[in-house]
């Protein structure tokens, strides 16, 4: 539905002798099939959203190709706007307009006639259940009632293709899950869904497949539970306690990150918000070695935390940075 | 005709919400008829040499004036409507959907169009009782003329906007370039009573030109040039100007 090779972008930023070239996408391959819900996980910056846009023919690439529902991206542009549905982090809704009137406008944006618009509005307010307020001022809208508008905007016209710009920045946990069941609605409905999100749950949970994205690259590529299996065994998070200065002992972490890491028992070790993070083959038979080896160095532990690999972990081994940070 | 039908379709959105916004439009008018009601009078008394010898013939040169300034001002202030809608993300929804790239533009500059030709009527309307007196013929053509002049400031702001990208910087360049082009148009004081280096500069001022043809027309001299030129000026640079706007608005709008 959505294959991608060698897409790049980069932006000249500045003005004359000072202008620099950034290079937002260096070069992205993926493809996307029917039906599926595709998400691209990064940090800000990492090229997410230029993607996106130059998927959804806002931008122009700088190189490379793309097709779109069997369209090809660079010469039939118009053609791929017929299929598709995006829906950007800006909301896009005129503040003193209403739910209805944006939707019969963008209905006929798409070249509907106005009775066909004004059905459209109708059936988009009852699936989406914007009822309540389908007639209020947009701006008087919570942020998930915006949110809805916003992706029943992206679909009036029926897309085979919806492009969502980080669906839930900035959605509470209910409106986020309730955000999460429309994605998938549309999903069953025959849509094939391509999202940008630096959530590792909505990665997890929604994303049948995940491309994560660093630096404009992507690092790693496939089902969230492939991605991390990848990284085997448990994860065992070592905190330590507030350090003593008085007494002289300095900072722990350098000295067990340079321990750990050197042990036969441990894969990788990575500082992580003051914590060390060891990737192991079995926690069980790792915690009593790990703190064996922490108590012969005199360094006394915190708290030591168990549990399987996330995303993040994914994420961390493939760029060396955590996306939490 | 796509275009035609998205321009109507983009005007009647963003007419329908200035119309839900009536406080505003009633703020908007405010300045206008203060300068009516406060300023005119003056004329009367500067002009007294120049034949305006009653409240009808200050009137008469000044109400054309004010016709140019709100056409001028009222225009060049558009870009900051545009800027807000690029960044709420409006015009990329819309650029998302076939709808025409040209249509997007024009049916928002047509909405200033009429929002100020409206605008132009009311103070028409409140001037009356003050004895202004004028061929409806050649008021229904100045009113035109006032609709191709906002077509020209609004896609002149259009154009600064999309160049520069910032409200604050639209808003000093409005005010440096809006100020001389209305002061070197008479809008306030006729030219004929500035010394002749201003006029001889005015020449080179479309917006002069314009406020000539629209002062004959309201003087009832409908067959003088520079009403026909004035209009011819301000149809070609619009059209200049639109066609650039445009231009900047279809090139990649990020």
């Amino acid at each position: 539905m959505i294959e991608a090779t060698g897409l790049r972008k980069s932006f000249r930023v500045g003005r004359g002798r000072g202008a620099t070239t950034v290079e937002a996408v260096r070069g992205v391959d993926f493809a996307v099939r029917r039906g599926e819900i595709v998400g691209f996980l990064g940090p800000n910056g990492a090229g997410k959203s230029t993607t996106l846009r130059m998927l959804a023919t806002l931008i122009q690439p700088s190189g490379g190709e793309a097709t779109i529902a069997g369209v090809d991206l660079l010469r039939s542009p118009a053609q791929v706007r017929r299929r598709i549905g995006f829906v950007a982090q800006a909301s896009g809704t005129y503040d003193d307009s209403t739910a209805r009137r944006d939707l019969v406008l963008q209905a006929r944006m798409h070249g509907r006639s106005k009775s066909v618009a004004q059905d459209l509005a109708v059936a988009a307010i009852r699936a989406f259940q914007l009822d309540d307020f389908a007639d209020r001022k947009i701006k008087t809208y919570s942020g998930g009632q915006r949110r809805r508008l916003d992706v029943a905007l992206g679909v009036i016209h029926s897309p085979q293709v919806m492009f969502l710009d980080e669906p839930t920045a900035g959605l509470d946990p209910p409106s986020r899950v309730r955000m999460w069941q429309e994605v998938r609605r549309l999903r069953e409905e025959g849509m094939t869904i391509f999202l940008t999100t630096h959530y590792l749950d909505e990665a997890d949970s929604l994303c049948d497949r995940v491309s994560i994205i660093d630096g404009g690259r992507i690092v790693a590529e496939g089902t969230p539970s492939d991605l991390k299996r990848e990284i085997s065994g448990d994860v065992v998070t070592v905190e330590f306690a507030a350090t003593d200065l008085a007494d002289g002992s300095g900072d722990d972490l350098p000295a067990a990150s340079k321990l750990l890491a050197e042990a036969p028992y441990v894969h990788a070790a990575e500082p992580v918000d003051g914590a060390l993070r060891l990737y192991v083959d079995s926690a069980a038979t790792a915690i009593p070695q790990i703190m064996r080896a922490l108590y012969d160095r005199g360094i006394e532990p915190g708290a030591i935390e168990t549990r399987r690999p996330s995303l993040d972990d994914v994420f961390l081994a493939k760029t060396g940075r955590s996306l939490e940070e | 005709m796509k275009i035609v039908r998205d321009t109507w379709l983009i005007f009647q959105q963003e007419a329908g919400l200035m119309v839900r916004n009536p406080v505003m439009v009633a703020f908007s008018l405010a300045q206008p008829i203060t300068y009516l009601i406060l300023f005119a009078p003056f004329l009367k008394v500067v002009m007294v040499d120049r034949g305006a010898s009653s409240y009808a013939d200050a009137y008469r040169i000044y109400v054309p004036g004010l016709f140019v300034a709100m056409g001028l001002f009222g225009g060049l202030f558009a870009g900051y409507g545009l800027l807000s809608a690029l960044r709420a993300g409006i015009i990329d929804r819309c650029r998302v959907t076939p709808v025409s790239r040209t249509g997007l533009l024009l049916g928002r500059a047509l909405m200033h169009v009429s929002l100020n030709v409206t605008q132009a009527v009311i103070v028409t309307l409140v001037a009356l009782p003050f004895g202004l007196r004028v061929h409806l013929a050649n008021l229904l053509i100045s009113y035109a003329l006032l609709g191709v002049m906002v077509l020209l400031s609004t896609s002149l702001s259009y154009d600064i906007a999309l160049l520069v990208r910032n409200e604050n910087s639209l808003g000093v360049l409005v005010n440096t370039v809006g100020q001389p082009i209305s002061l070197l148009a008479g809008v306030l004081i006729p030219l004929v009573l500035a010394p002749m280096w201003i006029q001889r500069a005015a020449r080179w001022n479309p917006f002069a030109w314009a406020t000539d043809g629209m002062r004959a027309l309201f003087a009832g001299q409908i067959t003088q040039n520079v009403v026909w030129q004035g209009a011819l000026i301000m149809i070609g640079l619009a059209a200049a100007s639109l066609f650039w706007s445009s231009h900047l608005f279809g090139r990649e709008v990020s």
